[in-house]
């Protein structure tokens, strides 16, 4: 752990200090928490990052801009096509290219089919960490359905590397689009299943409601975006709000945290956003298969990108909030800068502030909630 | 779409994988079932001196070898019931992740003998062959130790729990209080293994087991209080000889306060056996592992092997106190009698009639490990708070009144005795109401959900 972390720990109280993780069973990879405990309630928090970190940042100054789309995939592995897409937006912004509309719905399939991916891990691991382990596997097995047909669409099953700079990599193999809409036949009913299954068992309401309660001022102030923002009950969705790529052309509702258990902001808001947005991502891809546009799937992009010197900036809804690329360029095939912003940073930042007064086991419940992931956060 | 199979045994297995494994499977019940009837018995006073007279040909009363060979009949017996709950306690972890598997949509252990079967005896040479290790830090002596209390504090509770008319090995006058003492030994297990691991995750599992089974071990004994006052004896088979072999015979159903009180019980005895959604001494996902985190190979086996072990004790408790316990529907203390004939050593009706009664308490109590098992897989695991609030604000509350209300119950039952009677097919009838809604409900569950149906077939 690094010695800025253990300068802050207070070593001349009575607390027992706990390294919870990096090798830990609820840390969604390897995070690290300094958790001061009086018994089993906790005085604080400390977050310790940067066990994951793989210099991505830079990396993406050393490569050149087509290069560095695989990389990509690693900032968030378990939600890659919005690193893609939002990396493949900065680009285009920079370089001044039109992407194709089929392009664009392609991405807005490939985007709302990974983000019921990446939710249903969450919301799984969510109920394995509050101790119901058999929701979890319900919500892989949904999940490998997904995972099949994203890598009929384009190779992969993890590090999609499926958005090119000017549109996307492949086009829908012949069939896909029945395929897809036969899933989300079963995936609606799967929502439902899943409602059954936990989200409105007594103990599970009992345990989320209420509890590491974010309010809507704390929630805006301390950065938080994506499901995390909109279940401390703020509106505000970058889909509607700051609309990019296709969404402006699909019909869809912005689920908010209304204190369903207890308290606006809780972890079960934050936990049932989630699930309440599976659904409209399934909405959005049966409403973009429909309205398919024929034409091209990339723009004309010359083959080596050489975009003017400047900067620019892109901003997406990822899986997990607000996800923004800052790219400077210098005139020459590399960019100067590349600076990813990331949903679960800005989430991770709130644990120390939330976390005095709640129980060892609630902060297993607020990590979970948060829908912190180790990669996305050190990147 | 991937398709699973579940079939059994899986094709292309080969047929003397299959017929080892089902020789297995009927044999190592039989086995343990035989064993239990045929050793038990015999170390009751009765049967002991009729085996001295007439087939070592001593007096049972003078002889001086009466007193080691009882010993000896005793150490057989011990040894029978270790057995038996090692076995049983094993082949339950199979069956746990056969069931977790199913309920799950997953496969689980298929790999070892057909259906996975043998996979809990694998499981056990694996952990016997691995390193016993004990952490530098580790107090050594108290971290060797602690293991066998918790061991101890199961078998112990095996020499009075009963598993048929005559398999118990002593039926002792003070026999649930001997087993809620003997009980305590593991909480004394499980604070050593947690101090002396010397690590805070393994502490914090130990202090939260510790609180919670002492804790729970309050409205246990008040619920323990109704069948108690009904039968007025602590004997264990005392109270099964006070119920009858019929359902409306059994203190379940003649009183509705011991309705509840099976209820409080069996919750109870989840948090004392730590079992989900009590499981917080262990919560994988909060504490690692709780105070076993530390140990490893043998010792580790031990304490998987009473988590296991006291799946059986915990059936085999609430059916001998609330569930007529091996009582068999339509036999009477005078069929038995009959059966047993006047001879010294009982005829092989008898010996017969044993079986079946041992096939009822199992039956019995086998339902309510499914029951443990199915509860196990479907719940989350409650807070450490919510836990005390649980058991101190309502369990505490509601195991008194339940003992207050049986105490009244027994006058107006003495008064007017049809009262008991009636109220028995009330329960029995609203149970089975209970138990039918039950079933409608989940059908109609699953027949909402498109891809999912039911289907029994296919194990």
């Amino acid at each position: 752990m690094s010695k800025l972390v253990l300068r802050r720990v207070d070593r001349n109280n009575e607390e027992m200090l706990i390294n919870f993780g990096p090798q830990h069973p609820s840390t969604h990879g390897v995070l690290n928490f300094l958790v001061e405990t009086d018994g089993e309630v906790m005085r604080r928090a400390i977050p310790d990052i940067g066990y994951l970190h793989r210099s991505l940042e830079k990396i993406g100054e050393m490569v050149g801009y087509p290069g560095y789309m695989p990389y990509t995939d690693r900032i968030d592995y378990l939600a890659a096509m919005f690193a893609n897409e939002g990396y493949a937006i900065a680009v285009e912004k920079l370089i001044k290219v039109e992407v194709p509309k089929r392009a664009q719905y392609l991405r807005a399939i490939s985007c709302e089919l990974n983000r019921i991916a990446s939710h249903l891990v969450s919301v799984g691991t969510m109920a394995t960490d509050i101790g119901a382990v058999t929701p979890l596997v319900y919500a892989l097995r949904e999940r490998e359905l997904i995972n099949d047909l994203l890598e009929a669409l384009c190779g992969a099953r993890l590090t999609y590397n499926y958005h090119r700079i000017g549109g996307v990599a492949f086009d829908m193999p012949a069939g896909w689009q029945e395929k897809v809409i036969a899933y989300l036949d079963r995936f609606d009913s799967s929502v439902q299943e899943w409602d059954r299954l936990i989200t409105f068992n007594e103990i599970y309401k009992k345990r989320l409601g209420g509890v590491a309660v974010v309010s809507r001022e704390q929630a805006i102030d301390y950065g938080l975006s994506g499901p995390n923002l909109r279940g401390s009950g703020v509106d505000w969705d970058l889909r509607r709000d700051a609309p990019y790529g296709a969404y402006p052309d699909f019909q869809f509702d912005i689920p908010v945290g209304r204190g369903w258990a207890g308290k606006v902001g809780d972890c079960f808001d934050r936990y049932y956003v989630r699930v309440q947005e599976m659904a409209q991502s399934s909405r959005i891809v049966r409403q973009a298969l429909e309205k398919m546009p024929e034409g091209e799937i990339t723009a004309k992009v010359p083959r080596k990108v050489k975009p003017e010197a400047g900067e620019v900036q892109s901003r997406i809804e990822s899986a997990r909030g607000e996800m923004a690329y800052y790219l400077v360029s210098d005139g020459t095939e590399r960019a100067y800068r590349v600076r990813a912003r990331t949903g679960s940073y800005m989430a991770m930042g709130i644990i120390e502030d939330i976390s005095p007064g709640l129980m060892v086991a609630d902060l297993v419940a607020l990590i979970a909630s948060l829908d912190v992931v180790a990669p996305e956060t050190d990147r | 779409m991937t398709q699973f199979s579940f079939a059994f045994p899986k094709p292309g297995t080969k047929k003397l994988i299959v017929g080892a494994s089902l020789g297995a499977v009927l044999a190592i019940p039989a086995l343990l079932a035989s064993l239990l009837v045929f050793v038990i018995p015999m170390v009751h006073k009765p049967l002991f001196d009729a085996f001295i007279r007439e087939k070592l040909g001593h007096d049972p009363a003078t002889w001086i070898g009466t007193q080691w060979t009882y010993a000896l009949a005793f150490f057989v017996a011990g040894i029978v019931m270790f057995t038996f709950a090692a076995i049983t306690g094993g082949i339950f972890s199979w069956y746990e992740r056969r069931v977790a598997a199913r309920m799950q949509s997953r496969i689980g252990p298929n790999r070892v003998g057909a259906g996975g079967f043998l996979q809990w005896i694998a499981d056990a040479v694996k952990l016997l062959f691995k390193e016993d290790l004990v952490p530098g830090e580790a107090d050594a002596l108290i971290f060797r130790a602690a293991p066998y209390f918790v061991v101890a504090g199961m078998t112990l509770v095996l020499v009075a729990l009963p598993a048929g008319q005559a398999i118990v090995v002593a039926d002792l006058d003070v026999g649930i209080f001997y087993i809620l003492a003997v009980t305590s030994f593991i909480v004394v297990g499980i604070i050593l293994s947690g101090w002396s691991s010397n690590s805070k995750w393994s502490l914090f599992g130990a202090i939260r087991a510790t609180a919670q089974i002492i804790s729970y071990e309050i409205p246990a004994g008040l619920a323990i209080m109704v069948p108690v006052l009904m039968a007025g004896t602590l004997s264990t088979q005392g109270l099964i000889k006070a119920q009858g072999g019929w359902p409306w015979e059994w203190f379940f159903f003649r009183n509705p306060a011991a309705a509840v009180a099976f209820f409080i019980l069996f919750i109870s005895q989840l948090a004392e056996g730590n079992r989900t959604p009590f499981d917080l001494a262990e919560a994988e996902s909060e504490l690692v592992a709780g105070y076993f985190s530390e140990y490893s190979g043998f010792r580790f086996a031990l304490y998987f092997l009473v988590e296991w072990a006291n799946l059986w004790i915990i059936g085999a408790f609430a059916t001998t106190l609330f569930l007529g316990g091996w009582q068999i529907p339509g036999v009477t203390t005078q069929t038995w009698a009959a059966v047993r004939g006047s001879g010294s050593f009982p005829a092989w009706g008898w010996w017969a009639l044993q079986f079946v009664s041992l096939g009822v308490f199992a039956l019995k109590t086998l339902f309510l490990v499914n029951v443990v098992i199915w509860i196990r897989w479907t719940l989350p695991r409650i807070r450490i708070d919510q836990m005390m609030t649980l058991c101190w604000k309502y369990l505490v509350p509601a195991g008194f009144a339940a003992m207050l209300f049986t105490l009244l119950w027994q006058m107006v039952a003495t008064w007017v005795p049809v009262v008991e009677r009636v109220t028995a097919l009330l329960v029995l009838a609203a149970t089975v109401y209970v138990t039918w809604r039950f079933l409608v409900q989940t059908r109609k569950n699953v027949s909402l959900i498109a891809h999912e149906r039911v289907d029994l077939t296919n194990w």
